[in-house]
């Protein structure tokens, strides 16, 4: 057994914390810092952490993930870091020449109490930052909230910095994507345009995190949400938010910076999150819905029906991050299946009456938990206690899903052992099939593989 | 004829290039970064700067402290609980990610590697310290699991708070009557993994190495085997051609390893170091102690084995082991033969390229020059002047600040534990020529004029890409996909790319398979559409 020492029996834990659900800030405002085009993130800290989340990120995508950092010694963390920093932005600049550099700390930088605005200031006074470069700051103290956090605080660093406000509306719609894959950020990009409508999506990293294979590396590929396109955004009508802890602050910091009203929706995974999202679309956009996206719908909605009886009554498992994990529960349950176990190491009060709106009583024995040790060595002893049929979270998975034989779908952040993720979406009618696609795969595999000789079927 | 041998021995002059790379940088970099940047001589090896602090900003390969001491000594043992006393972050990337393999004896053994522990450190515990969870923490730990022992790795916020984890340790010990130790490997300390590597080396000397002492003899030729971590099983090869001579491998230091053979490992009669950069500290230290002569070995490349292997035998001069030695390295080197005659052929005279680690980058050439591949440019992540250039030059090195703030343990003979007679063994030995705590580096053995770059960095890969157009390129998932993105292909030599093992006979021929694949295909032909080269098409259709 791959995990031999876990057992059903709990033990109750106060700071130990076992196969985490989560990991820290920094490495989602490098994810976030990636979709923004000609930007290159810069972790204020220790070296290893950016080596980390750029190794962390590249077994993920299998592209180059480009970062610097500020090399602290131990005399920067007495000292303070802001002499690294000063030299690093002078470097950056004279090397490698992006647009932005996109700047987070970590928790040696926290602890020690550096400012980044306020060393920002200076390498802008002292002339590190050549005229029309920008710097953006933010704070991501790794001790504080997980991953999904410090994207969510880049994120609003974006925003807090570019959009302005002309007094002339333009007609487009903001887009807040949430943390979801390229494809995804694609998929966005081809919805809002079959409903006829212009959009600027933050962050975009498709055409950066799935980059064709040309023969010549870029630096600063083609993709990531534009310069003109962030500022542009504090003239658009409407902001659409996806996903509460992805982009509710950056939602409100941009109507408090340019007045632009935003509505907070659910990351459009499944059938009626998705159905939510059209509807925003529709109601902000004031347009309506085209028979292809109708279309698209129905096929999703046809899947369902045509497959129900291998979905319906599976216990399900699932861990993750809690902007995929409410939508996703929600259409697990829609398709009649029973999400049993949600685990999320992401912090947040308001994780538990989402999922319960999620769930609305349909499985009532449903165990949810997030924060501190709400860790997959908690939803293994869960499983170990009554089991389940699917079991659906990233890469690490893997080792309780060979442990007691479950079925297994990676989906989230890390997956480190299959491709797919970054070039097929998951959001939308069609990723919805997708999803189902890879569900159905793997319950029919084992069906497969493990019914009598007698009872195999060519149909199904 | 002269001529004909200036080709085989010497590389055309990258003068041009380094000129070239230094140009872009502002001054004071540029005058840095000269020092690191090499142009081999192997008649009069050059001084290479190494093991100095990474320059901010210019997106380096290297990681930190804890990824050296977490990461790669201690990672690998298998029946130890390792908590990691921080934010959540550094135990998550830790997890599993060094492909450091494993087989616990039976399905009941205990085997904690593929979990991940951490104290999840918030910001009240940053604001009120985190001591108390800490020792929470490792009674959790033991009430769970009663493992063998547990260790406690410090991150970069706990140094700075100032939580005694030492202090905790020894608390938690006294309690629990299990083994309990800790590692101040803060990420900030150093200049790269290396001081990792240090601190990981004193701890485990301190507090495991001679703590059994009552084991008695396991075989009649004892051996650890030191710095081989058994990435893709690496340590497997190794240990199975010692199991077919009858040597008893006491502990391996790390790979496929427990703690528990750490505490008698100081039985042995000799110690193999395999990687001279993470390893060689507690070598050292051990032969002070315990009277334990070492010497260096290296299993990458078949010569380099059977080289290494002859060696071990003849260090006991045992007649029926040198036999059977011979024997295997014969039947092995019939099979590695057969393989290298049909591979190299296909990839003869193809050019690489190696940045990795503070050993492998040395190592691997030697698998290169079975294979008739030429190395054109090499440097280690964090290696040191000694990795480069020797051993000799290790009393001229200057300790810097960032050096002199890791520990050097002083060491005492033990008593009752040193072994004279190991120590009178080796001067017999020595004065037959055999070489005890010796390691050439890796620049005598590289062509004249090859580049040796000491931890290079973004810039400096894709300059050296763009002019020297290499055939491949070695180094870690970091540049992985950014040089392949040039239509270069990269073999990853830390992770082996989720393949191996490369030690050893075995792992000679599968790496020589590696190279046919990665340079003998027609992929990287295909990367340009057909009909790029085509004129393109200009006129319209009419209809009538």
């Amino acid at each position: 057994m791959l995990l031999r020492h876990t057992t059903a029996t709990e033990y109750k834990r106060e700071a130990l914390t076992i196969n985490p659900a989560k990991t820290c800030q920094p490495v989602g405002a490098m994810y976030c810092a990636l979709g923004v085009h000609g930007c290159l993130p810069h972790s204020h800290g220790s070296q290893g952490c950016c080596s980390y989340h750029r190794s962390a990120l590249t077994r993920h995508y299998k592209e180059p993930v480009m970062a610097a950092t500020s090399s602290f010694t131990e005399g920067s963390s007495v000292f303070g870091g802001q002499a690294n920093l000063l030299t690093g932005l002078e470097n950056i600049f004279t090397i490698y020449d992006p647009e932005i550099v996109a700047v987070h700390s970590t928790c040696l930088s926290e602890t020690i109490g550096d400012d980044l605005p306020q060393i920002i200031g200076k390498a802008r006074s002292e002339g590190k930052i050549p005229l029309g470069k920008h710097v953006i700051p933010a704070s991501t103290p790794s001790y504080v909230g997980s991953h999904v956090t410090g994207y969510a605080n880049m994120l609003k660093a974006f925003v807090s910095y570019f959009p302005e406000t002309t007094g002339t509306k333009i007609d487009q719609l903001n887009i807040l994507s949430g943390w979801v894959e390229p494809a995804d950020m694609r998929e966005l990009k081809r919805i809002v345009s079959m409903m006829g409508l212009n959009a600027v999506v933050l962050p975009d990293t498709s055409d950066v995190l799935d980059t064709p294979m040309t023969g010549k590396y870029k630096m600063y590929p083609d993709g990531g949400t534009t310069i003109p396109d962030m500022v542009s955004m504090g003239d658009s009508w409407h902001t659409i938010a996806l996903g509460e802890f992805c982009t509710r602050d950056a939602a409100t910091e941009l109507e408090n910076k340019c007045k632009v009203k935003f509505s907070m929706r659910e990351l459009p995974i499944g059938l009626s999150a998705t159905d939510r999202f059209i509807k925003a679309l529709r109601r902000y956009g004031k347009v309506s819905v085209p028979k292809e996206v109708e279309d698209e719908r129905g096929r999703l909605v046809d899947v369902i029906t045509d497959m129900h009886q291998y979905l319906y009554g599976k216990r399900v498992a699932l861990f993750g991050d809690p902007d995929h994990l409410v939508p996703l529960t929600q259409f697990l349950a829609d398709c009649g299946m029973k999400p049993v176990y949600v685990v999320s190491g992401t912090p947040g009060k308001i994780f538990t009456p989402l999922m319960e709106k999620a769930l609305n009583g349909r499985v009532p024995e449903a165990k949810i938990m997030n924060g501190e040790r709400a860790d997959m060595f908690q939803l293994h002893q869960w499983i170990k206690q009554e089991g389940v049929d699917l079991l659906i979270g990233n890469t690490y998975g893997k080792y309780i899903a060979r442990d007691e034989n479950i079925p297994f779908v990676r989906y989230g952040f890390p997956i480190l052992d299959r491709i797919g993720h970054s070039y097929f979406p998951s959001v939308g009618y069609l990723g919805g099939i997708r999803l189902l696609e890879k569900i159905l795969g793997v319950l029919m595999d084992k069906i497969d593989a493990t019914c009598p000789e007698s009872k195999f079927e060519l149909v199904m | 004829m002269d001529k004909m041998k200036n080709i085989k021995t010497e590389l055309p002059d990258p003068s041009a290039l380094k000129e070239e790379i230094l140009k872009r940088y502002p001054r004071k970099i540029a005058k840095k970064r000269e020092k690191s940047i090499v142009i081999n001589d192997p008649d009069a090896i050059p001084e290479v700067q190494a093991n100095v602090r990474t320059i901010p900003g210019i997106i380096t390969q290297r990681g930190c402290t804890y990824a050296g001491c977490k990461g790669v000594i201690l990672g690998p043992s298998r029946d130890i609980v390792n908590i990691v006393h921080g934010p959540i972050g550094c135990s998550f990337y830790a997890w599993l990610t060094r492909r450091n393999q494993t087989q616990p004896p039976t399905p009941d053994s205990p085997n904690f590697m593929t979990y991940c522990f951490s104290t999840d450190m918030q910001d009240s515990n940053i604001v009120f310290g985190g001591e108390q969870k800490l020792r929470q923490a490792i009674k959790e730990a033991y009430e769970l699991f009663h493992p063998y022992s547990i260790s406690v790795f410090s991150t970069c916020p706990v140094g700075l708070i100032g939580d005694d984890i030492h202090a905790a340790c020894r608390e938690m010990k006294a309690e629990l009557g299990i083994n309990i130790f800790g590692f101040s490997c803060e990420g900030y300390k150093g200049v790269s993994q290396s001081a990792g590597h240090h601190i990981a080396n004193n701890r485990v000397f301190t507090d495991v190495v001679g703590r059994k002492t009552d084991k008695g003899r396991l075989g009649k030729f004892q051996v650890n085997l030191m710095g081989e971590y058994n990435i893709g099983g690496d340590a497997f090869v190794i240990e199975k051609y010692f199991k077919e001579m009858g040597i008893t491998l006491l502990a391996s230091f790390s790979g496929n390893s427990t703690i528990e053979s750490y505490e008698y490992s100081q039985d042995a009669d000799v110690n193999m170091v395999m990687c001279h950069r993470s390893i060689n500290y507690i070598a050292e230290m051990m032969e002070k102690k315990y009277g334990i002569p070492w010497f260096k070995v290296n299993f990458i490349g078949a010569n380099s084995s059977a080289k290494s292997l002859r060696k071990l035998a003849e260090y006991f001069g045992d007649k029926e082991l040198i036999e059977k030695t011979e024997l295997l390295i014969e039947r092995e080197m019939a099979r590695v033969k057969a393989v290298a005659d049909r591979v190299r052929p296909k990839v003869e005279g193809k050019r690489a390229m190696l940045f990795v680690g503070g050993s492998r980058a040395h190592h691997y050439q030697e698998l290169f020059n079975e294979l008739g591949i030429e190395t054109l440019s090499a440097g280690y992540e964090f290696g040191h002047r000694d990795d480069y250039e020797g051993r000799h030059v290790i009393p001229t090195i200057k300790v810097d600040a960032d050096s002199r703030n890791i520990e050097e343990l002083t060491v005492v003979k033990s008593e009752t534990l040193f072994k004279p007679e190991l120590q009178d063994k080796k001067l017999l030995l020595e004065q037959k020529g055999f070489k005890f705590e010796h390691y050439e580096g890796m620049m005598p053995t590289m062509k004249k004029n090859s580049l040796v770059i000491d931890d290079i960095n973004h810039w400096e890969t894709e300059k050296i890409i763009e002019m020297m157009k290499p055939d491949l390129f070695c180094a870690g998932i970091k540049e992985k996909y950014v040089v392949q993105k040039h239509g270069i292909p990269l073999k990853q030599l830390h992770s082996y790319d989720y393949g191996g093992p490369y030690a050893g006979f075995e792992g000679a021929i599968n790496f020589y398979l590696e190279m046919e694949r990665m340079l003998a295909c027609d992929i990287w032909k295909m990367v340009d559409a057909p009909w790029k080269h085509e004129p393109s098409i200009m006129g319209s259709m009419v209809y009538e």
